[in-house]
């Protein structure tokens, strides 16, 4: 195999990664948004940080 | 803090309301380290040495050390101001507390554009890495860099995405190798021992010295940035550290002085191997510095390491970038100084994933479509912006809450000297970079005067004032 069929390939290997990584983050987006409830996604508070240490067993 | 009681008539009385997903805390201060020297020491492998082209070797150590001092200040003062307000958001989320909210809203934005262009031209950066190492390997036809470019922001977007624990471990890893492969190249090069091929007799003496003089000692001055240029983007882990009053200050403070050894060991390794006119033409003549000054060696294994620490420095750079940018979106959106949306946390990756997809195809955009100067002028311009605002809110900060009142993680020495140090370099820089890039400067001061004016104007009617201030603080003195 030559050097410019290689790099050929490698090309479209990084097109192909690029897609599934793309691909497999707009899915789980999805079914992500699908399941829990917006109350829930977007419950975060930033004074809330200090009481979670507190219940998290670390 | 925890045992303090915010509805007693000295606090401010806004408290925790009830967070059912939030960020995951499980960062240590090697993470914080890794975070903030990872963005920054892509600067080291490239982009530095224009300032030898402005003014020659001894000019760009003046402005190395020079900006070394600035960056100094802004790492002690980021160190006490967000041991104190870890949340995450960093300056954006001091602001908000000390400044008020279009000092916030505006910090906001320098933030996610700073991090988001440094993020497209890491990913330019490498898409030309890779046709560089194309070419080395024999490829007859030009590479199309447009999937590398692509496949570094998506991997990246997708390792921030799937949790923060993983990413910065591996930021750990590929920043360590970069940082050590710099010290490789210094001791393989034995600048003390007789046979050393360093000659920096040979090419710093004469009219190589100071080729433009003081002037040009002057215009160095804004690219001794690029060694230091965003360690204050440690204080974007504020909310995912372990123990924010311990990890802050010293991951940050552990990041400024293993960037001023880079930064100084870079220079000497690269002056000594490189003539000046060739190293500060970061164009035509030494892209990559270190990489050029590796090849001067003739040691493959020298060239090889140096060719891998280019590489893993620039995506750690676009990795820091990506965790930065989407936690200031986020908490932006989170305080609804954007679309609450953004403010959503992942229940299983405990990621702020919408922020970190959304600024996606914008970082594409500006990486396939806008040249790499631009690209970086607008990144140092919003950095520079955000330089201006920390001696201010350091002050603030210290006036309303003095030391007696709340407890800070660390307390930078010698206050006010930092501050006003800091202010006193920024103002050189400013007049530095409207030497070179007036009408950037211009055009983005105006763009950001004319979202002030929304924000002011329209979206500030959603901003809630008790979603938006939750630390559990005394009241600011004075109030």
């Amino acid at each position: 195999m030559g050097q410019m069929p290689l790099w050929s390939m490698i090309e479209y290997g990084a097109w192909a990664l690029s897609a599934l990584f793309a691909l497999h983050m707009l899915w789980d987006w999805y079914r992500t948004d699908s399941t829990y409830s917006e109350d829930v996604l977007t419950s975060s508070r930033e004074g809330e940080i200090e009481a979670m240490t507190e219940q998290h067993k670390l | 803090m925890a045992n303090t009681d915010i509805t007693s008539k000295t606090m401010d009385g806004m408290g925790p309301h009830g967070t059912k997903v939030g960020l995951l805390r499980v960062l240590g201060p090697a993470h914080v380290w890794a975070l903030g020297v990872g963005i920054v020491l892509v600067g080291e492998y490239m982009g530095w040495n224009f300032a030898v082209g402005k003014g020659g070797a001894y000019a760009a150590l003046i402005a190395c050390w020079f900006a070394g001092i600035l960056y100094s200040c802004v790492a002690m003062i980021d160190s006490e101001v967000t041991s104190t307000v870890a949340a995450a958001g960093g300056q954006y989320t001091q602001a908000k507390h000390i400044v008020g909210p279009l000092m916030a809203f505006n910090v906001g934005l320098y933030l996610v554009f700073a991090y988001t262009m440094l993020e497209a031209g890491n990913a330019i950066t490498l898409g030309y890495l890779m046709s560089v190492a194309a070419d080395m390997t024999g490829a007859t036809e030009p590479l199309d860099q447009r999937p590398f470019i692509i496949l570094a922001i998506m991997f990246l977007a997708w390792l921030n995405y799937r949790g923060v624990l993983a990413t910065l471990t591996f930021n750990l890893v590929i920043t360590a190798f970069a940082f050590l492969a710099i010290m490789v190249l210094f001791f393989a090069s034995a600048p003390w021992s007789e046979g050393t091929m360093l000659a920096h007799a040979d090419l710093m003496s004469g009219q190589a010295a100071l080729p433009y003089g003081w002037l040009g000692v002057l215009a160095a001055m804004h690219f001794g940035l690029w060694f230091y240029l965003g360690i204050e983007g440690t204080t974007q882990a504020a909310e995912e550290v372990r123990s924010p009053a311990r990890s802050l200050p010293f991951g940050t403070l552990a990041g400024i002085m293993t960037l001023l050894i880079a930064a100084t060991l870079t220079w000497y390794v690269c002056v000594g191997y490189l003539p000046w006119e060739y190293l500060g033409d970061g164009v035509n003549g030494a892209v990559a510095p270190l990489f050029s000054a590796a090849q001067m060696t003739g040691s493959d294994a020298l060239i090889l390491i140096l060719g891998f620490g280019t590489l893993f420095a620039t995506l750690a750079s676009a990795n820091g970038c990506i965790n930065d940018a989407s936690r200031a979106w986020f908490s932006m959106g989170r305080d609804h100084y954007l679309p609450q949306w953004f403010g959503a946390v992942h229940p299983t990756y405990r990621t702020p994933y919408r922020a970190i997809i959304f600024l996606v195809p914008i970082a594409l955009i500006f990486a396939l479509g806008a040249p790499l100067d631009q690209v970086i002028t607008f990144s140092i311009l919003s950095g520079l912006l955000g330089y201006t605002f920390m001696p201010i809110n350091v002050i603030m900060f210290r006036r309303k809450w003095p030391l007696d009142t709340i407890k800070r993680g660390y307390v930078h020495p010698f206050h006010p000297i930092p501050a006003l140090v800091l202010l006193a370099l920024c103002s050189v820089t400013y007049f530095a970079v409207f030497l070179g890039y007036g009408t950037q400067l211009i055009a983005m001061v105006s763009f950001y005067i004319v979202v002030s004016l929304w924000f002011h104007f329209w979206r500030y009617r959603f901003v809630k004032r008790a979603d938006q201030f939750t630390m559990p603080w005394p009241k600011p003195r004075g109030y």
